[in-house]
């Protein structure tokens, strides 16, 4: 089985906080192969915005035929699937990308912001001991779903919620500790979690954005770069749609 | 019906083929696209070495199009011979190289080793906006056209293909000059440059800052080039820009290409390529059209 692109069905949608919403799609050729850390092209109804927009999932219901997106309002794109309501229809392509590697070690599950979605379906389908660090502006959503699957702590840049501060202090308030981490979230974040990671001598994997075109590794539009000559240019250029988005933390630089 | 075309000889299934960049070698595409019902497939650019590309950001989107400034990476030509040629060898269609460089010697280079290789016609980039040196320098200078074309066809063993800018005051003089040159066909267009701001970040939208616009926002200007350049030589036309339905391909071969790349498309659509081939066949039928030939600039 390969990628699909479809016309997928809105299930339901519902605001979570300020900009962020979640829907629910019923799409059964895509949720049927989908795996924790993947991803989605999402294409808006609008024909002069052509790209679509990668949203990473957030739950896979493989039984429902349905996968769940968790995605911030940025621009006009994702603002016209914040309009979406039960019954229309969604175009779609997935699922994309690589996904996480699920080992069974005491893990963190690291998320910064609209980084912490794909979080929720790792924690489910991880079956070991597991710690979920979830850092926010403000306000907060989705601690109360990872806390079914996972201890959680959270940060707050404006200290309304948990730790303030960032991902990374409310491991060192907490005394947390874990045997492998797998991030999701902003640059900063990631450089500071893969430098965390190195430092304990952790084993680490981040999952990436950038902006893409075609989803499928080949465009080259959305490199990353790699420690390792990549097979595909054979420079050090991974794409994070296709080698991706996940990537061991030592294998990029960031 | 017959939807064959003939270009520099070589004979192509139906007019439509990838635009190159947009679609790899066929490989990632061809999951979704059944390779062998393309007339060809033009490949991304190879030099005669790896090419890094640049730094990303590398595209943007704009109204009805997009920004990319992706900077032509690629593993050069020697992987490409051993994985990529193939691979779209066990396809029934053509296979187009789309050759880049940096120098003459460059472009030679690459043209000399794909000499005993197996594959269809080579287009020579001399338009990518993307690329400080090489590309573009050799594409907005009727003299350059006609010097770099002449020095190609010395080595090439495969019919030349010179792609041509549309950043320049008249592409029929280009045209002329690569046709002066022995060129045996034109494509055209490729990218026009832009430019993108994002003014919450006040920063270019491009770590490039500049990058080719493409997608069906541009397709009026390409068609426009498109009769302009049929009207100059007497070369076979591949037609692109904007191309992204059968209706659209329909317009460039009526202005007067052979053929039609489908490139921007196929990442909003990546069953485009299929779908224009059904729609040529569904428009023939519609219109009683017997041979598609008889559409090829048949409006003057």
């Amino acid at each position: 089985m390969a990628q699909v692109k479809m016309n997928g069905m809105v299930k339901s949608q519902e605001k979570l906080a300020s900009g962020v919403y979640s829907m629910w799609i019923e799409a059964p050729q895509i949720a049927e192969q989908a795996v924790a850390g993947q991803f989605i092209s999402v294409y808006t109804k609008d024909p002069s915005r052509l790209l679509p927009r990668p949203i990473s999932l957030c739950e896979i219901d493989r039984e429902a035929g349905a996968i769940r997106i968790v995605y911030r309002v940025v621009g006009a794109g994702t603002s016209e699937f914040s309009c979406y309501k039960e019954g229309d229809s969604i175009e779609v392509m997935g699922p994309l990308g690589n996904g996480f590697p699920l080992k069974e070690k005491r893990a963190f599950l690291i998320g910064g912001g609209i980084g912490i979605p794909p979080m929720l379906e790792l924690a489910k389908e991880l079956n070991c001991e597991k710690t979920a660090v979830l850092g926010y502006r403000d306000e907060l959503f989705l601690e109360k779903e990872l806390g079914s699957y996972s201890k959680v702590y959270v940060a707050t840049e404006d200290g309304s919620a948990g730790t303030k501060g960032n991902v990374l202090d409310a491991i060192r308030e907490g005394n947390l500790e874990a045997d492998i981490i797998y991030a999701c979230g902003p640059t900063p974040m990631l450089r500071a979690v893969k430098e965390y990671a190195a430092e304990k001598g952790i084993e680490c994997y981040l999952s990436l954005e950038e902006k893409m075109a075609c989803g499928i590794g080949a465009c080259l539009a959305c490199v990353c770069q790699s420690k390792e000559v990549d097979h595909h240019s054979h420079v050090h250029n991974k794409r994070i749609c296709k080698d991706g988005p996940v990537f061991a933390a030592e294998e990029v630089e960031l | 019906m017959n939807t064959k075309v003939t270009i520099a000889g070589v004979e192509l299934k139906n007019p439509v083929m990838t635009a190159s960049g947009t679609f790899g070698s066929g490989a990632e595409y061809g999951e979704m696209v059944d390779l062998n019902r393309l007339g060809a497939v033009v490949t991304k650019g190879v030099a005669n070495v790896p090419w890094e590309g640049n730094p990303t950001p590398r595209i943007a989107e704009v109204y009805g199009g997009m920004l990319n400034a992706i900077g032509l990476q690629n593993p050069g030509i020697d992987v490409f011979v051993q994985r990529d040629i193939p691979f779209l060898r066990q396809y029934d269609t053509k296979i187009i190289v789309n050759v880049c460089g940096k120098t003459t010697e460059d472009y030679v280079a690459v043209v000399e080793r794909l000499g005993d290789e197996d594959v269809d016609m080579l287009e020579i980039n001399i338009s990518c906006p993307n690329v400080k040196e090489g590309g573009i320098a050799f594409g907005q200078d009727p003299k350059a056209v006609e010097a770099i074309t002449k020095e190609v066809k010395r080595y090439a063993k495969q019919p030349v293909i010179m792609k041509l800018s549309p950043n320049v005051t008249d592409i029929g003089v280009m045209a002329k000059a690569a046709e002066a040159g022995g060129a045996d066909a034109l494509s055209l267009i490729n990218t026009l440059t832009g430019m993108k701001i994002d003014i919450h970040k006040r920063r270019f939208a491009l770590a490039n800052k500049t990058g080719g616009f493409s997608g069906p926002a541009v397709k009026p200007v390409a068609v426009r080039m498109v009769y302009q350049v049929a009207n100059a030589v007497k070369l076979p036309i591949i037609g692109m820009g904007g191309i992204a339905t059968a209706e659209d391909a329909i317009e460039f071969i009526l202005a007067g290409a052979t053929a039609v790349s489908v490139g921007t498309a196929n990442f909003f659509n990546p069953y485009a390529t299929m779908e224009i081939v059904q729609g040529i066949e569904a428009y023939m039928e519609k219109y009683g059209v017997k041979d598609i030939k008889e559409l090829i600039g048949a409006v003057r």
